[in-house]
């Protein structure tokens, strides 16, 4: 069995999480990918905002900051930038990044600063009580759109791409497994990655939407899932409500950390 | 330059002035959005932290600038961001986060007119109370008000020292005017300046309490990517910076984070009094009003006028005990202000006395005239 426990404050539990909620399934996969990268508990910095799955970093024994809703993304970049040695992840969830945090996100990704987002997708917000996200899809009920919501909703992954993120990838709750290799990567890809993880809400997404309990939206994440390589086959239509999984975008762009350092050996060597 | 021992003569801004004290203070991270009239800081770090092997990084907003120096602060770098009105708003949100986790970051705030865009390229005085209480909750504020350039250089050195040494975010509220008046300073030799660093832990990493009841009421840091593996949160927390929901601990830590500004307070408390022994009448100003005040006080003396200055440096905490004291000799107090009446109404608090209030919120200065007939008309 993987050893959870050195990387747990085990004081910290039992946690807050409801029965069958994805942000667990996540920090393990995230636990075990810092594992499989080597690296050491002491260089690593947890920030976090506002929900549920912000709440990650406090059972997690790093260097952990758990920040203001949306604001994890800009108290990180201080972090980075301060000490660049850290390795840097930022665990939110959907609202938190793309609603009130998503001028940081966008911004992040266009710096291409090194840091790794893992962003839990679970389409509601779930730490107020099941309101609506940017990511609710259109016609899916919460309880601030009664009727179904009549917003169409974000696709994060695109998103960061078109913002400028070096590696992005998807995954859901199912594929456990395959997620801590995707996170994996991600913490070694210098510059920005997004992990954005679809995480079954059962309390707050799949109550009023009957999606049934926590294995029954597991159920759906396999049976509709289907991975990049195969989807590159697929038109439009017949990709139309399959979630895209695994490596969507893997480029080489200069990280900002490195370029700083740059226009420091720049400036200084003038100087001196 | 001309130099004067170790000293050295220049003329430059306010704005310039708060840049170049910041670096000499220890300052090494900063994140700004540029808004009027404070971007000349925000210009002047951008050429000048590379120099000094520091960060610079324009951000994308105030409310993401003022997030990456708390950040930047817990990774052990001394940090600032500078903004004016609407920015020091959309800061209030982290600046509430920094008295919470009592991260040492300092935020400059060169007024303009408000509410909403109001005057960007105009002076006020109007966000004093905004800077006492623009956040939400119970909380303990430093805020210091240069007049001059000479000042504003000392007091940001001296924001960073009160910084530090309380792990509190200090504010500096600088107005348009000082902000952009080129004039002489002389800076002093870079070891006249006293510059206090946190207060560091010295515990073992397995024995660190982040937020430990120490006999001072400030708990020493540690700083992240060091071997100390601790939780910073907004969330009211115990000492071990955890959240909790424990009445108790919670009413420790409220009471401590006040207490720990309120017991120091006469370290923090800074006025200068001018002519007030025999003084009938006291002008109370502060900012660039101090300056018209100043003025006003001779030519009212050239006349015969009994009149004092009370200055203030230190808007928050207020000196209210020291003007309490006064106010047994003096008749009346007359309190010029870029506002309509912000400060005016913490020194009637204060003496329990009326003020006469001098207010100008039309983007002038207010003139020496303006306050000198105030006197006139306050002493027939
Ligand atoms: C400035 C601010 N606005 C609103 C809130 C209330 N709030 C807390 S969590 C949350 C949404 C959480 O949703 P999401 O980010 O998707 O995370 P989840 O709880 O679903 O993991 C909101 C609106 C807040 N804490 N701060
Ligand atoms: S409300 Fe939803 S996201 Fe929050 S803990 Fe419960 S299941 Fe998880």
């Amino acid at each position: 069995m993987f050893p959870y426990k050195k990387y747990l404050r085990l004081d910290k539990f039992p946690h807050i999480w409801c029965t069958g909620c994805g942000c667990g399934i996540i920090m393990k996969a995230m636990l075990r990918a810092i594992e499989r990268a080597k690296i050491q508990k002491d260089d690593v910095a947890i920030v976090s905002g506002i929900g549920c799955s912000s709440r990650t970093p406090g059972y997690l024994d790093f260097n952990t900051l758990h920040t203001h809703h949306g604001r994890a993304i800009a108290f990180a970049t201080g972090v980075k930038l301060a000490k660049p040695k850290l390795k840097v992840i930022v665990v939110t969830g959907d609202g938190d990044a793309t609603a009130i945090g998503g001028n940081h996100f966008i911004h992040a990704a266009r710096r291409n600063l090194d840091m790794t987002v893992i962003l839990y997708n679970n389409h509601i917000y779930g730490m107020t009580g099941g309101q609506v996200s940017p990511t609710t899809p259109f016609g899916k009920r919460a309880s601030t759109a009664p009727y179904g919501s009549t917003e169409p909703d974000f696709d994060i992954s695109i998103l960061a791409i078109a913002a400028g993120a070096s590696f992005v990838a998807r995954s859901t709750c199912y594929h456990a497994t395959q997620l801590d290799k995707l996170i994996e990567k991600a913490l070694l890809k210098k510059g920005f990655s997004l992990i954005e993880v679809l995480a079954q809400c059962p309390t707050y997404y799949g109550r009023p939407n009957r999606l049934g309990n926590a294995v029954d939206m597991l159920r759906y994440y396999k049976e509709n899932s289907i991975p990049v390589e195969t989807a590159k086959k697929l038109s439009e239509e017949e990709k139309k409500g399959k979630i895209t999984i695994g490596v969507l975008h893997d480029i080489e762009r200069p990280e900002f950390c490195e370029e700083y350092q740059k226009l420091l050996d720049r400036v200084q060597i003038k100087h001196s | 330059m001309a130099q004067l021992n170790n000293r050295s003569i220049k003329i430059m801004t306010g704005n310039e002035a708060c840049a170049e004290a910041a670096i000499v203070a220890g300052m090494r991270f900063f994140a700004g959005y540029p808004i009027t009239p404070s971007s000349e800081i925000a210009e002047v770090l951008s050429k000048r932290l590379p120099e000094v092997g520091g960060v610079f990084i324009q951000m994308e907003d105030e409310i993401a600038s003022m997030g990456a120096i708390i950040g930047a602060s817990l990774s052990g770098l001394k940090s600032m961001t500078a903004t004016s009105g609407p920015g020091f708003s959309l800061m209030q949100e982290n600046i509430g986060y920094a008295s919470m986790a009592e991260v040492p970051v300092v935020v400059v705030n060169v007024q303009r007119g408000g509410p909403s865009t109001g005057l960007p390229t105009l002076p006020s005085q109007a966000d004093v109370m905004q800077a006492r209480w623009g956040t939400h909750g119970d909380h303990p504020v430093i805020a210091v008000s240069p007049s001059t350039v000479q000042d504003t250089y000392e007091w940001t050195v001296k924001a960073f020292n009160f910084s530090e040494k309380y792990r509190v975010p200090v504010i500096i509220l600088m107005d348009e005017i000082v902000g952009h008046l080129n004039e002489k300073i002389v800076i002093p030799d870079a070891n006249e300046i006293e510059i206090i660093n946190r207060p560091i832990t010295t515990d073992p990493p397995e024995k660190y309490i982040p937020y430990k009841l120490t006999e001072n009421d400030i708990p020493p840091i540690a700083h992240y990517g060091t071997g100390y593996r601790f939780n910073v949160t907004g969330l009211s927390h115990d000492e071990t910076g955890f959240p909790t929901n424990d009445p108790k601990k919670i009413d420790a830590l409220y009471r401590r984070i006040n207490r720990k500004i309120e017991r120091y307070k006469n370290e923090i408390i800074f006025y200068k009094t001018e002519l007030l022994d025999d003084a009938e009448i006291c002008l109370v100003s502060y900012g660039s009003s101090a300056r018209s005040a100043k003025r006003a006080m001779r030519e009212a003396r050239a006349s015969g006028i009994k009149v004092g200055l009370f200055q203030i440096y230190v808007l928050w905490p207020f000196p209210c005990e020291a003007l309490r004291e006064i106010s047994n000799r003096i008749k009346k107090f007359i309190v010029p202000e870029m506002n309509l009446g912000q400060i005016a109404h913490e020194v009637e608090c204060a003496t329990r006395t009326e003020c006469i209030k001098v207010n100008r919120v039309d983007g002038s200065p207010i003139t020496p005239q303006e306050i000198l007939e105030k006197i006139k008309y306050v002493s027939v």
